[in-house]
């Protein structure tokens, strides 16, 4: 029986042959990683074991991101924590503020990750890196500090889905409108335990920063990871970026898919995910004329340049609607550079935006961007979970940063259609 | 493993911002962390949860973070173990790493209200009501699991098999 690109990965990286689902392998890490939530529990973990190295000192990577800048006491005490491990380990990938982005937007655009390897990261998005067609999983801080430690983690070799998308993207539908419309499909446990293998032409033609997209939100499906085979368009992302040679998997051609789904991409509009959990997915125009308080753009999911800049392209010569909060997050200081430069920043506080340093902030309701008793936000993240912005009774929506623009502007959730095309006619 | 306990039922799709809201992710410290258990999905909880109870839930139980202070708050909250029809994936692996003992079990959750007594059975793989007579089975734990509750947790299994000379122990 042929093998999927999870497979054949997971088999690489450890001592057995032949693996089947349902195995339990130790496999080599190639990259391990903690954040300001995670990595501090892992810290005490890893000192208790009494071990006196860490296993590599350029595979461990520590990001704070979730509560920087410093959002309070304990927030930098958690800082300091992990700081201090850095330098008294002589960790390499420390990455403080003022160098830092999201972990998830960070790593690949540093080179850390490439093709082939197998990832664990103490943060559930570490599936972002699917993408890059590498093994990618969220664990806790026990595994993290056992990683650390020892180079090895435990998996259960997944079973794999495969998702085609077939056909040609309508206008203003992006990878979020493709994974949201997924989610929506199958539910958020419809991946649980299992591997999501995405293809298809409609895959061939998205972006790099589509792929991110789509692979960042495969844990939203309950998957273990999200994974993309390397083309010409991964080549080229990683080419003079990534520190390691790629190693290149394609699923065998009687791979054993426990399921497979397909869609034409051509019958998706933008999707958006109500209020409380990423599979409530409808169509933008069943959202359309609901009241919004705040738009938050950004985060591991959608904080990429092209999303910026697609943003602009909606904001440029408007106005943010006076009931409105706009607050953007570029996701790393390297897209906030090239976005200054660009004069997209420009664009976004003219049209009365806030503009944020890279930090996970709102998205999970740490700082910058909590919202009131029945408040309700429409964002470009990742989980809408009751109270996941700040009170237990505020509302999130889901969507892609074209609808989360144009429902900026209008005050209420809006096909991207209804603005922009309004002002070609 | 044997527990009999009070529980308190929960539905489907409890997240992890519902165990322990993300607000409060700035300590570890397990006694802080559960003055807020479950505050999200039941604001009453941390005040009448006690020693020994059991927590009940539908399918995918624990979605979302990678955060261990989920089930460090929901150990430290006094819960003996968390019974649902399923688990999400890391919350699953966590709690095996951290020895919280979970079950999964079918069928149970929808005949239970809060505070009902349950005996749950790990070793014979059996759930009962008190006072009813059914019996609900519990999905088997594979080896290798089993295996790190009896080395005491993920850490415990390291020092055992992988510390050695080679990983320059202190």
């Amino acid at each position: 029986m042929g093998k999927t690109l999870t497979q054949k990965i997971l088999e690489d990286h450890c001592d057995e042959k032949d693996l089947v689902p349902g195995q339990i392998v130790q496999c080599r890490v190639d990259i391990a990683l903690g954040n300001d939530v995670t990595a501090p529990l892992a810290i005490k973990a890893f000192e208790d074991l009494g071990v006196k190295e860490v296993f590599d000192k350029e595979k461990v990577v520590l990001v704070p991101d979730h509560f920087v800048p410093n959002k309070d006491i304990a927030a930098a005490t958690q800082v300091k924590v992990m700081r201090e491990f850095a330098r008294r380990y002589d960790v390499k990938n420390y990455f403080e503020v003022g160098q830092m982005g999201i972990e998830h937007a960070l790593l690949p655009e540093k080179g850390l990750v490439t093709a082939g390897d197998v990832v664990i990261g103490a943060d559930s998005h570490t599936c972002t890196y699917g993408a890059l067609g590498a093994f990618a999983t969220g664990v806790g801080s026990t595994d993290l500090a056992a990683v650390m430690a020892t180079g090895q983690c435990w998996f259960r070799v997944p079973e794999t889905m495969r998702f085609i998308y077939y056909g040609k993207l309508q206008p203003w539908v992006s990878g979020k409108d493709l994974i949201l419309h997924t989610i929506g499909d199958i539910g958020v446990d419809g991946a649980l335990y299992r591997a999501m293998e995405f293809t298809g032409e409609a895959i061939s033609a998205l972006s790099m920063d589509g792929r991110f997209t789509m692979a960042n939100m495969a844990i939203e499906a309950g998957a273990k990871n999200g994974i993309f085979e390397v083309d010409d368009a991964t080549q080229a992302y990683l080419k003079g970026r990534a520190k390691n040679p790629p190693r290149i998997y394609h699923p065998d051609k009687d791979a054993e898919y426990v399921e497979v789904q397909e869609y034409d991409v051509g019958k998706i509009g933008p999707q958006v995910a109500f209020p409380s959990l990423p599979g409530n997915v409808h169509p933008v125009e069943e959202a359309e004329d609901t009241p919004i308080d705040q738009v938050v753009i950004g985060s591991c999911t959608n904080g990429r340049l092209s999303d910026l800049r697609e943003v602009a392209g909606i904001l440029r010569g408007k106005r943010v609607h006076p009931y409105v909060r706009l607050i953007i997050f570029p996701a790393t200081q390297e897209i906030y550079l090239n976005a200054l430069r660009e004069g997209i920043l420009e664009v976004f506080v003219e049209a009365g935006a806030a503009v944020s340093t890279p930090t996970c902030g709102p998205c999970l309701g740490g700082h910058m961007g909590i919202l009131a008793e029945g408040e309700r936000a429409l964002a470009t993240t990742n989980r809408n979970f009751p109270g996941r912005m700040g009170h237990p009774k505020s509302e999130v929506y889901l969507s892609s940063p074209a609808v989360a623009a144009a429902s900026a502007i209008r005050g209420k959730i809006t096909h991207p259609a209804q603005i922009v095309g309004k002002e070609e006619i | 493993m044997k527990f009999t306990g009070r529980v308190w039922v929960f539905g489907d799709d409890v997240d992890t911002d519902q165990i322990i809201p993300a607000r409060y992710l700035t300590t570890s410290d397990p006694e802080a962390l559960a003055r807020h258990c479950m505050e999200d999905a039941d604001p009453s909880f941390p005040e009448k949860v006690r020693e020994g109870d059991i927590i009940v839930a539908g399918r995918n139980f624990g979605s979302g973070s990678s955060s261990e202070h989920a089930p460090i708050a929901i150990k430290a909250a006094g819960v003996a173990c968390v019974v649902a029809e399923s688990f999400a994936r890391i919350f699953f692996r966590n709690a095996f790493n951290m020895a919280l003992p979970i079950f999964v079990c079918e069928g149970l959750y929808k005949k239970l209200k809060d505070g009902d007594i349950i005996h749950v059975d790990g070793d014979k793989g059996e759930i009962t009501i008190e006072g009813g007579g059914e019996r609900f089975t519990v999905a088997p734990i594979p080896p290798f699991m089993q295996g790190l509750i009896q080395d005491g947790g993920l850490m415990a299994y390291v020092k055992k098999r992988f510390v050695s000379p080679k990983v320059n122990v202190g």
